[in-house]
């Protein structure tokens, strides 16, 4: 059994993509790790919030990493934007000597102190790195074969370099692909943008982003598409049907967490992996499989 | 004996925001606009903005619209030839913008942003439906009537909860003690 800290972040945990939490939840035990949620963790900071309150937002990082240090473990998210601010915020109080200053005496404020030993790893590091390809094939009970899936990594899984993949031509997700017995499509965008929180801002910017990943999926055969990130799978999921109406498309792609195809080749219950919360209908495209 | 003291140039106060001291590397070798998806949407490109902020035009640089147009992803950030930390020279331009109060009038996304941040300091996690009703209200009630058909799909499969997440008593008050004292440091620089 492996064990680790657990981070879900907003989103995951009771937002939007509580669908994510559950399969990851899922497909962990089947693959003996035991993911433990951090206790009383904050929202990890976030981009946003760096970008207009820069010390604040570092400080509400800080107070998760420094709760998890006491327990020793690595700490794991599934949401690429987490992994990215937390991974930011250990960076700068390792590189900042007067940064880290005034971050100390804020956690000293609220009874903690933080001395920078905890490693923070996305969920696809940890399964694809510690758990590995064959321990994911041997629990395959249903293969899916003939399964044309795109393979969408987005940005801050691989971007910056905290990462464990290639930042512009990762492999990982490819390979978990095909070791659940399904084909990864040649996906030329597979890590480009999904337009991330502008779809709140300036929705038709990044409508134009989403528009750019479906044509590339879909003109090279995917039957369905697979995220690790939250934001990704809502932007990708929830606006297909703007992006339709905007371009006179008619994209029809299921859009998955990869741990929800994961879990179906382990053969999991549609409700264990929270299937019925994705917009466009994943059972259609599946149904060989579910 | 009068001491003269150089007075502190806009690079300077960039360099004092962790991640914005690259700003002196760049070769303007136009890397990060080429790999920037939004690059055409503002006013001014990645390298320009450089450019401007070291021939200290800081007026013009934080009341542009180009790092609000910043996606965080991070290409430019591993293509730069220099190391230069772009996007998040990009944060730290957004940050001292919205300091300054010049944070662009002609993007909603630092009104998107300061609504974010609302919720997630003082709740402790981000209620997703509440912070973008919030939003919506806040920039332009009109598009909030053109999202309802997302937030009622959202809503039909179990994907928008009204409820936010709590903290417990104690974690919350941990929060805002930390949150309180990092107010009263002033910010990064």
């Amino acid at each position: 059994m492996k064990y680790y800290t657990y981070f879900p972040g907003c989103s995951a945990s009771e937002g939007g993509a509580k669908a994510y939490n559950l399969s990851a939840q899922a497909v962990s035990k089947v693959l003996d790790t035991d993911l433990v949620e951090l206790e009383d963790w904050n929202c990890c900071g976030s981009t946003p919030s760096i970008s207009v309150d820069e010390l604040g937002a570092h400080c509400m990082a800080a107070r998760n990493l420094a709760l998890a240090e006491k327990r020793g473990l690595d700490m794991v998210t599934p949401c690429s934007a987490c992994y990215v601010v937390l991974n930011h915020t250990n960076a700068y109080l390792k590189g900042y000597p007067q940064f880290k200053a005034k971050v100390d005496k804020a956690l000293a404020a609220g009874g903690l102190e933080y001395h920078g030993t905890v490693k923070v790893r996305h969920l696809l590091d940890v399964i694809t790195t510690d758990i590995g390809y064959d321990a994911i094939t041997s629990r395959v009970k249903k293969p899916l074969s003939e399964l044309k899936v795109a393979p969408y990594y987005g940005c801050q899984v691989i971007r910056p370099k905290f990462g464990f993949d290639h930042p512009e031509a990762p492999q990982s997700l490819d390979k978990l692909v095909g070791s659940l017995g399904a084909e990864p499509i040649y996906f030329p965008l597979k890590a480009r943008c999904c337009g991330g929180s502008l779809i709140i801002s300036e929705e038709d910017v990044a409508l134009d982003l989403i528009q750019k990943i479906f044509d590339s999926a879909s003109s090279n055969g995917a039957q369905c598409i697979i995220t690790v990130c939250p934001l990704c799978q809502t932007n990708l999921d929830a606006y297909q049907s703007r992006v339709n109406k905007k371009f006179k498309t008619h994209f029809n792609l299921p859009v998955l967490f990869f741990t929800q195809l994961m879990g179906i080749a382990f053969g999991l219950g549609e409700n264990e992996l929270g299937l019925k919360n994705s917009i466009v209908p994943v059972e259609k495209a599946l149904s060989k499989y579910i | 004996m009068v001491v003269e003291t150089k007075a502190k140039t806009f690079v300077d106060e960039i360099c004092a925001i962790p991640g914005g001291e690259g700003i002196r590397l760049c070769i303007q070798c136009g890397t990060c606009t080429a790999s920037c998806p939004n690059a055409e949407k503002m006013d001014h490109t990645p390298s320009e903005l450089i450019a401007m902020a070291r021939a200290g035009m800081r007026k013009e640089v934080l009341s542009s619209n180009a790092m609000w147009y910043c996606l965080s992803c991070y290409l430019c950030t591993v293509r730069c030839p220099r190391g230069i930390k772009q996007t998040d020279l990009m944060h730290a331009l957004e940050y001292l913008a919205e300091r300054a109060g010049l944070s662009c009038a002609g993007s909603f996304t630092p009104t998107m942003y300061r609504s974010f941040n609302h919720f997630a300091c003082s709740l402790g996690s981000l209620p997703e439906f509440g912070f973008m009703t919030w939003f919506y209200i806040l920039s332009n009630p009109l598009r909030a009537w053109r999202m309802i058909p997302i937030a009622l799909s959202l809503f039909r499969h179990g994907r928008l909860s009204i409820r936010a997440r709590r903290l417990t008593p104690k974690g919350t008050n941990q929060l805002r003690a930390i949150l309180d004292e990092a107010e009263s440091l002033g910010g990064v620089s």
